[in-house]
């Protein structure tokens, strides 16, 4: 059990910053997720807490105590990778034991620690079983068990099942959250994929260019999003996104596109300029009579929902609907969108105007 | 484009049967997936079309024509890998209009232009057009490698999960445009991949694959709605089926021994008389979808959360089933009369 501190982290290679001046606080016990696209600056961050790589300025405390130029040995983290390296020439056994017996364990400790951890992964049948025969997924339980079974105080995890296919990584990610809702070790873990944040992490940073762009829990970041980006970068498919020209005053709950009059949260702040109008495809309804006019262009059917796209003066959009609602290419339907979910952005500064919606504790005091 | 007849088709190598006795038609105009897990026959299928591979047993016939001993090629097929494979020394334009330079076609320049301009429209790359493609991102790649297929008209496109190495939001427009493409051109397509969206959103027709076996060939709303075993059952939906013996629910029946549960065939309230207690475990917030872990007397069981509720972590919600899938001992689909 471990608290990571992070401040003002930085990370430049020659010209290149790789992480910019980042601050966040993992908390004892959490599932952390460092979200964000290829070369956004997350690994980097992982490999500074892990000791891998030296910070080039800031501060990382583990615990309490200060390690941002300790050796990665002397942090006391488990890293588990996405090749899970095992060693080919031992058996599943010795590859657990294996960071035990270099730490000098008596045996029949190792034993003991060994038992628990491979039933609590299911793997006790394989122990004596040459790690070259296993299948994809023991491979990868014997890789966390190897993580596990030193009782470290926090595990890094990159990608840990990128390499996996979509349904076994499905899988896996359900048993890795049930693992760390019994062993609440801290974890920080390393994705690009949205979909395995949000279902896994406790909280998320979405990371772009180098910078946290937003720091919260799955829920806050699918629902407020601080920025275009991440409103881009979170859903599938994203948040619909409608630019327009005009002004807010501090107390608006509408806003003008053109014709058309969209009830909002209530802004808390005066703004004049090109903006940006969120809704995602699930707050978009059909409306009755009015609405924004639009055409179908296609339908994708999901099962439970489907998925519309529609042309409007706007750009495209898209809408998710429950899988009965009849409606195909062709249809010419007035859209209304959910008011209280509207996001709206400075298109310049690409972040979110503050609103009800994403100062929630400002309007009410409750903190 | 064209009718591909697929015929009692094996192909092993060495001790392992990749594809066995596999008879499939895929319609002219067609758009079919084939869905099925790693090792499950999908890509041998698809190269044993593409002449990448030559079968044991059985026949390929492509419009009508017996193709089973031709080069690939002879055989008229465009193919689009995960992996792109473009010309590096060239630019963008260059690497499109290639197929069409080929002396055989004889294409004129104006035709060459206009639908190389076509093509980088749909696939938003027509800024790039006079880039070298070692410049450009991986996403671009592989929507320049993609469009090197389009420009042809070929008898039928052969796709292996050409947009798995995409963004989310790319992957998205991508599949509408390739949806467009092939009711528009009327365009054959034959596509692996392991994206259940992708399988449900674009298919005309999915082909569900285990072990080298086609085991159902459908409408993706079909498979959806009436899988004939739990294996193909699973294959689609999100949050995935859940599986439970019938008593769970107290149902009992002669003959089934699983229960088949959708989100949609799990009634839930929080004072139903006659329902099933279960306990929240965890609430996943998808964003899009909040999934609801519920322990079910010991068994486990995720749904979706209803539109407006609030749910808390510990409190017990009662559950009952509507029309839920039945299967036998063996996985098989067990069919209700009323239904």
């Amino acid at each position: 059990m471990a608290e990571i501190v992070v401040e003002n982290l930085h990370k430049a290679f020659g010209d290149f910053v790789a992480v910019r001046d980042s601050s966040f606080t993992v908390r004892s016990g959490e599932f952390f997720m460092l979200l964000g696209p290829s070369g956004c600056g997350k690994t980097t961050t992982l490999r500074m807490i892990a000791g891998l790589e030296l910070p080039t300025s800031g501060r990382i405390t583990i615990d309490g105590q200060e390690v941002t130029d300790k050796p990665a040995a002397k942090r006391d983290i488990a890293f588990v990778f996405q090749m899970f390296a095992l060693y080919p020439h031992m058996n599943v056994y010795q590859n657990i034991a294996y960071p035990l017996v270099s730490q000098g364990v008596p045996k029949a400790q190792i034993k003991q620690r060994i038992e628990e951890v491979t039933q609590m992964l299911e793997i006790t049948p394989v122990l004596r079983k040459s790690v070259s025969g296993l299948s994809a997924g023991d491979r990868q339980r014997v890789a966390l068990a190897r993580a596990i079974v030193r009782r470290a105080k926090a595990f890094m995890m990159d990608e840990p099942l990128g390499a996996l296919d979509a349904e076994f990584r499905e899988h896996m990610a359900q048993e890795l959250r049930r693992l760390h809702d019994r062993i609440k070790a801290t974890t920080v873990y390393v994705t690009h994929d949205q979909l395995e944040a949000m279902q896994m992490g406790d909280k998320i940073a979405v990371m772009n260019n180098a910078v946290v762009e937003q720091l919260g829990t799955p829920g806050d970041i699918y629902r407020k999003p601080a920025s275009l980006f991440v409103a881009q970068f979170i859903g599938s498919p994203a948040m619909n996104l409608l630019p327009f020209e005009g002004a807010v005053v501090r107390g608006d709950t509408q806003v003008n596109l053109v014709d058309h009059c969209f009830t909002v949260p209530r802004q808390h702040a005066n703004h004049r300029g090109p903006m940006v109008l969120g809704v995602r495809p699930e707050h978009v309804r059909l409306s009755a009579e009015g609405g924004l006019p639009a055409e179908v262009r296609a339908v994708e059917y999901l099962g439970t929902s489907q998925m519309i796209t529609l042309a409007s003066d706007h750009g495209l959009l898209r809408a998710r609907m429950d899988a009965h609602v009849p409606i195909k290419v062709g249809d010419r339907p007035g859209l209304a969108f959910v008011a209280e979910t509207i996001s709206l952005f400075d298109a310049h500064t690409t972040r979110a105007l503050p609103s009800d919606l994403n100062r929630e504790s400002e309007t009410y005091g409750t903190g | 484009m064209g009718q591909v007849d697929l015929t009692g088709i094996t192909k092993s190598f060495a001790k392992t049967v990749a594809v066995k006795d596999l008879t499939m038609t895929i319609p002219d105009g067609a758009f079919v997936v084939l869905l099925g897990p790693t090792g499950a026959g999908k890509t041998t299928t698809l190269r044993l079309i593409a002449g990448l591979e030559k079968p044991d047993a059985g026949t390929v016939m492509i419009e009508g024509r017996e193709a089973t001993g031709l080069t690939p090629a002879q055989r008229n097929v465009a193919m689009v890998f995960q992996q792109y494979s473009l010309y590096p020394h060239m630019t963008v334009r260059e690497n499109l209009s290639f197929p069409l330079r080929s002396p055989l076609l004889n294409t004129p320049q104006a035709v060459i232009d206009e639908k190389v301009a076509h093509v980088a429209q749909t696939l938003q790359i027509s800024d790039k057009l006079d880039n070298r493609v070692t410049a450009l991102s991986g996403g671009e790649m592989q929507r320049v490698s993609i469009g090197r297929a389009l420009v042809r008209n070929p008898s039928i496109f052969l796709m292996d999960e050409p947009l798995s190495s995409l963004d989310a939001k790319l992957r998205a427009d991508l599949r509408v445009e390739l949806k467009q493409i092939s009711s528009k051109r009327g365009a054959t397509i034959l596509y692996v991949t392991h994206d259940q969206i992708e399988a449900m959103t674009m298919a005309t027709h999915i082909g569900v694959l285990r072990e080298g076996e086609l085991v159902q060939f459908g409408p993706p709303r079909s498979i959806y709605e009436s899988p004939n075993s739990i294996y193909v059952a699973s294959r689609l939906g999100l949050p995935r089926i859940n599986i439970l013996p019938p008593q769970a629910l107290g149902l009992s029946q002669a003959g089934v021994a699983y229960m088949g549960l959708r989100p949609e065939h799990i009634v839930q309230s929080r004072d139903q008389a006659g329902g099933h207690p279960a306990r929240l475990q965890r609430i996943e917030n998808l964003g899009d979808q909040i999934r609801l872990h519920l322990d079910l007397e010991g068994h486990e069981l995720v749904t979706l959360a209803q539109m407006g509720k609030t749910y808390k972590v510990g409190e017990v919600l009662s559950i009952t089933a509507r029309h839920p899938l039945l299967f036998d001992v063996q996985g098989a689909r067990v069919y209700q009369s009323e239904e």
